[in-house]
């Protein structure tokens, strides 16, 4: 059992309320998930640059000298902003993924858990009221974000094992339910190249959807692709830069409900998550089909 | 109308005060603020009226046995279940397994039923207006199944005596489960059983489902299909 959380802003006007908003889903779904909790915010700057979020278990050590290290390897201008044990680098467009192979390479003890031009993840072991709050998730602003409340059944309870899991620029996945044949598909992805930092079951889905991609599907192909290479039971939520996207697998026995009106589109594992959010009286409220992929975007 | 308001009693509090009424009293409670609360109304056993405003979460009025409870909203998963008597009505749609193992009573969804309605049903009737998803009425043992809208895959897979009237579209049956004759007799039973909840379509327009009954002992010819 796990929680999951998402919200998508159709006005511009709630933007600044987005983390406050969805805060308040994550706490819900504590009971579903007590053990760790995380989120990915996507914020909707317009910026040329590009940020990475990393996280370190001492980030008293490794994030004061960072940015000199990085400039002097790869002469790139690079700033940082620290939330507790997670930091956001911003850097130029066209840079980022060197940064991160330059940290996946030297820096090991630097794990890099998102990369895009809006994303940043944040994740930590312990209940989601306590998680929220060690990022302040409620000054977060942002036009979308999703979230996760885990209940680990399959790898340990740590902040590695937590989710949201990166599948690509942008990107991040979270997962209710166990995946049944994870060590063959990881054994088959690490075979591909595909790096793993965890033994968890929803980083072997999140390394599928990107080795899918690498393959020139796209999201919503690969997503359907994993209904027959993924073995298990599973509510899926994509974060894309646009919005975000839902798949339950063809029994659909985890529990997914959406809601829908004219100011936000809210996704959650129970009707409690959605429960918190402003008029959800008058929302449509509904249960995705099994075995179908849906996504919305903004408008653009 | 007597209310119990969520935000100011616990969840066992609320139902403990609904689950001590007495067995000859008719006495009326509004429920306010369920905001999605799990097992609400669940084992009462009086017939009194509750009115619940607003979507609950797991199991509303699991375990019913004589009360009427009406939910203005939406109901979660296993809503229902093991019903014994009495009725639910629920004005939005449900989730999974609405009326699960239910032994008695009418459960009523005017919106939308999703995956595993009436799955192993024993006796109940479940009015449905909308649709109902996969896997609806499976290993259903008896009661009545009736679905004014569409069904999705697998319908009355291995299915007992149970009767399936559905006037929309099936998309698939399950194992041992086939099309049978609809009978002057069970046109009535199924006006009957849209007028007591209210939804106005004609009893005519539907198809009855059930049991081929090829599947009940063990057959090695079968094993496919076990």
């Amino acid at each position: 059992m796990c929680g999951i959380v998402g919200l998508f802003l159709k006005e511009d006007s709630l933007k600044p309320e987005l983390g406050n908003m969805l805060s308040q889903m994550l706490v819900t779904m504590s009971d579903r998930g007590p053990d760790s909790a995380g989120i990915a915010v996507y914020n909707d700057e317009k910026t040329e640059e590009s940020k990475l979020t990393i996280q370190s278990i001492q980030p008293e050590k490794d994030f004061p000298k960072l940015t000199e290290y990085i400039k002097s390897e790869l002469n790139v201008s690079v700033s940082l902003k620290q939330n507790h044990n997670h930091a956001v680098l911003y850097s130029c467009k066209n840079k980022v993924n060197n940064i991160r192979e330059l940290l996946q390479k030297n820096r090991k003890e630097i794990v890099v858990v998102s990369i895009g031009e809006q994303i940043e993840i944040y994740k930590e072991v312990g209940l989601p009221k306590f998680v929220a709050e060690t990022f302040n998730l409620k000054s977060m602003a942002g036009s979308h974000g999703i979230g996760h409340t885990r209940m680990a059944t399959e790898s340990a309870v740590s902040t590695l094992g937590a989710h949201p899991f990166s599948t690509g620029p942008d990107q991040c996945l979270v997962h209710n339910g166990s995946l049944s044949n994870h060590s063959s598909l990881r054994r088959k992805l690490k075979r591909e190249g595909i790096y793993f930092e965890t033994e968890n079951d929803t980083e072997v889905g999140a390394a599928y959807l990107s080795w899918c991609m690498q393959q020139g599907f796209s999201l919503k192909e690969a997503l359907q692709k994993g209904l027959s290479d993924l073995d298990g039971f599973y509510t899926f939520v994509v974060g894309t830069k646009d919005g975000f996207g839902v798949l339950r697998d063809s029994v659909a026995c985890k529990p997914a409900i959406m809601a829908e009106n004219s100011k936000y589109v809210a996704f959650g594992s129970e009707y409690r998550a959605l429960a918190v959010l402003p008029n959800i009286d008058q929302a449509e409220v509904w249960e995705p089909e099994p075995a179908t992929v849906y996504f919305w975007n903004k408008k653009t | 109308m007597r209310e119990l308001d969520l935000e100011k009693l616990s969840l066992r509090e609320l139902n403990s005060v609904l689950q001590s009424q007495d067995k000859n009293g008719q006495e009326s409670w509004l429920i306010r603020n369920p905001k999605g609360a799990h097992a609400l109304a669940v084992g009462l056993d009086a017939p009194i009226n509750v009115r619940i405003e607003g979507s609950t979460g797991y199991y509303c009025a699991g375990m019913n046995k004589n009360a009427l409870i009406h939910v203005i909203g939406s109901v979660g998963p296993g809503a229902a279940e093991n019903m014994m008597s009495g009725k639910l009505i629920v004005e939005g749609n449900a989730s999974q397994y609405a009326g699960a193992t239910g032994h008695g009573g009418t459960l009523i969804i005017k919106g939308n039923s999703s995956s595993r309605c009436g799955i192993s049903m024993k006796g109940i009737d479940i009015v449905v207006q909308g649709s109902i998803g996969h896997m609806s009425a499976f290993m259903a043992q008896s009661g009545n199944l009736v679905v004014a809208g569409d069904v999705g895959d697998s319908l009355g897979d291995s299915i007992y005596e149970a009767q399936i009237f559905v006037r929309g579209a099936v998309n698939s049956l399950g194992a041992d489960c086939i099309e049978k004759e609809m009978t002057f007799q069970h046109i009535q039973l199924v006006d009957k059983l849209l007028k007591s909840s209210d939804i106005g379509c004609e009893a005519s327009e539907f198809k009855r489902f059930g049991s081929a009954r090829k599947l009940y002992n063990f057959d090695i010819d079968n094993l496919s299909d076990y």
